[in-house]
């Protein structure tokens, strides 16, 4: 039976269910205003580790052993494991899986790895080649400093378009029965470089990439914006949604109503000084584990459009002048 | 998506109105205070060891190791970082700037072994300054000579 729709859509035939979440952050993003809804802020940066990368890797296997005990599960039971981070090599989830002896897929995504994980996570389960299957994406702020940008303790200023790199990690567990709510289609996203080189400016490198994603979805299911109760993109921050909203504008389609970003969700802008919002895999991870499911849970949400965005740029690429492509990916999740 | 150079163009100019620009006046003015400020704690200590006999040359070379060891006293307990967030180009430009940016990249790499680490990623910033600083020091001292 053909599951595939459109350009760049597929709509599962039995679509798989959030069997269980959990969501793992640090000690900024549990004094922000979605605090109550993560399974646990760590007081502590480090999780008890000796370096940001081991950290990481720590909060990533926390997270992991969380959901799959709030699924009811033993972490035999998980069939393929999909993990995504920013460190160099995927390092984050590499490390973070290594302990548990499950068959593994590290997606490098940029902060689009939830959005990846989803929806290959459901592809499987639909594909009737896994019962249950684990997605998670994580991001250390101190890693990401350090292996994007500067020292922590360089004394600089950073621009006003620049984003917090969140410290967080979200995992799910996807299954073929459960109650629900249930991946019913993604879209994935191609690769857009509408030619920015600021490495300062990500949300203005991945909202073309969104705008993308979004278009194609909607031609692809002939949906249109007002479908969904809510289209949450990943961190595209305050200056990326703006963008994302007047692109939309222009294709003729109105996001004001339902619009929202995790990378404005999880920090308050003007008490937290992260100036143009959260990035990073963990953000939309986080948000989507730790408050998007919740609202979808009390039914205060019931067709979600969850578009987690990453640039996809290297420090490398960026000192070579080269300018920033980015990507996004779609997923539905419904309640039923 | 549309991503001819046209487009490309034009998507530059929307984003360049939605982006913020830093905070050119109030960067400034907290850049000179703390630039200035950094200097007068530097005279203080001149005159200071002028007033102890010494000589100029040996009072400047002095004044100049005391703001490195300060600097590196407070990157080490996270407090230049602050005055850098703060201060911008104030906190950089001086002397204690190089000793922060000497500092921070040593205590970041640590976890990579003394070699390949501190060694190796202390001048990852400051580097550049030491290279184009020597070059520019020869290149005007070449001058000077010729020129004399």
């Amino acid at each position: 039976m053909k599951k595939y729709i459109g350009r760049q859509t597929v709509k599962f035939a039995n679509p798989p269910s959030v069997l269980a979440a959990a969501s793992v952050v640090g000690p900024k993003e549990g004094e922000g205003p979605l605090c109550d809804f993560f399974d646990v802020v760590s007081p502590d940066v480090l999780f008890g580790m000796e370096s940001w990368e081991m950290a990481e890797s720590e909060m990533v296997r926390r997270t992991a052993a969380l959901a799959v005990q709030k699924a009811g599960l033993h972490m035999e039971d998980i069939r393929y494991m999909l993990a995504g981070d920013l460190l160099s090599h995927n390092s984050g989830s590499n490390f973070g899986m290594r302990s548990f002896g499950r068959p593994f897929f590290g997606l490098y995504g940029a902060c689009s790895a939830m959005g990846k994980g989803l929806g290959l996570g459901a592809m499987l389960v639909d594909g009737g080649y896994a019962e249950y299957v684990l997605a998670s994406a994580s991001s250390h702020f101190c890693g990401a400093e350090k292996t994007f940008r500067f020292p922590l303790e360089l004394g600089t200023q950073r621009p006003p378009t620049a984003g917090w790199t969140v410290t967080g990690c979200g995992t799910v567990v996807l299954a073929a029965q459960g109650n629900g709510p249930y991946i019913t289609a993604a879209t994935t996203g191609v690769i857009v470089d509408m030619g920015i080189t600021d490495a300062n400016n990500m949300g203005a490198a991945m909202a073309p990439a969104a705008v993308d994603v979004l278009i194609n979805h909607f031609k692809d299911l002939n949906v249109g914006p007002s479908h969904y109760d809510a289209i949450i993109t990943g961190d595209l921050g305050f200056i990326g949604r703006d963008l994302l909203l007047a692109l939309m504008d222009d294709a003729g389609y109105d996001l004001h109503k339902n619009l929202g970003d995790c990378g404005m969700l999880i920090y308050d802008r003007a008490g937290q000084d992260v100036h143009a919002g959260g990035s990073g895999c963990g953000c939309s991870a986080a948000v989507f584990a730790g408050y998007l499911l919740d609202r979808m849970k009390k039914r205060e949400i019931n067709r979600l459009l969850f578009v987690p965005t990453g640039a996809l740029h290297s420090v490398a690429t960026v000192q070579q002048g080269e300018t920033m492509p980015a990507i996004a990916h779609a997923v539905v999740i419904e309640n039923k | 998506m549309n991503q001819s150079e046209v487009a490309k163009q034009e998507y530059a100019l929307l984003v360049e109105q939605a982006s913020p620009g830093s905070k050119v006046a109030g960067n400034c003015l907290r850049a000179f205070l703390v630039g200035g400020g950094i200097c007068v704690v530097g005279q203080i200590f001149k005159n200071a060891l002028l007033a102890l006999g010494m000589a100029n040359d040996d009072a400047s070379l002095v004044t100049a190791c005391i703001l490195v060891v300060i600097a590196v006293l407070l990157t080490s307990v996270g407090l230049y970082s602050k005055i850098g967030k703060f201060a911008g180009a104030g906190a950089i430009v001086p002397i204690t700037g190089f000793a922060n940016a000497i500092t921070a990249p040593a205590i970041e790499y640590k976890k990579e072994g003394l070699v390949l680490g501190v060694g190796a990623k202390m001048f990852v910033i400051a580097g550049p300054v030491i290279v184009y600083g020597a070059m520019a020091s020869v290149l005007v001292g070449l001058f000077h000579f010729f020129m004399r």
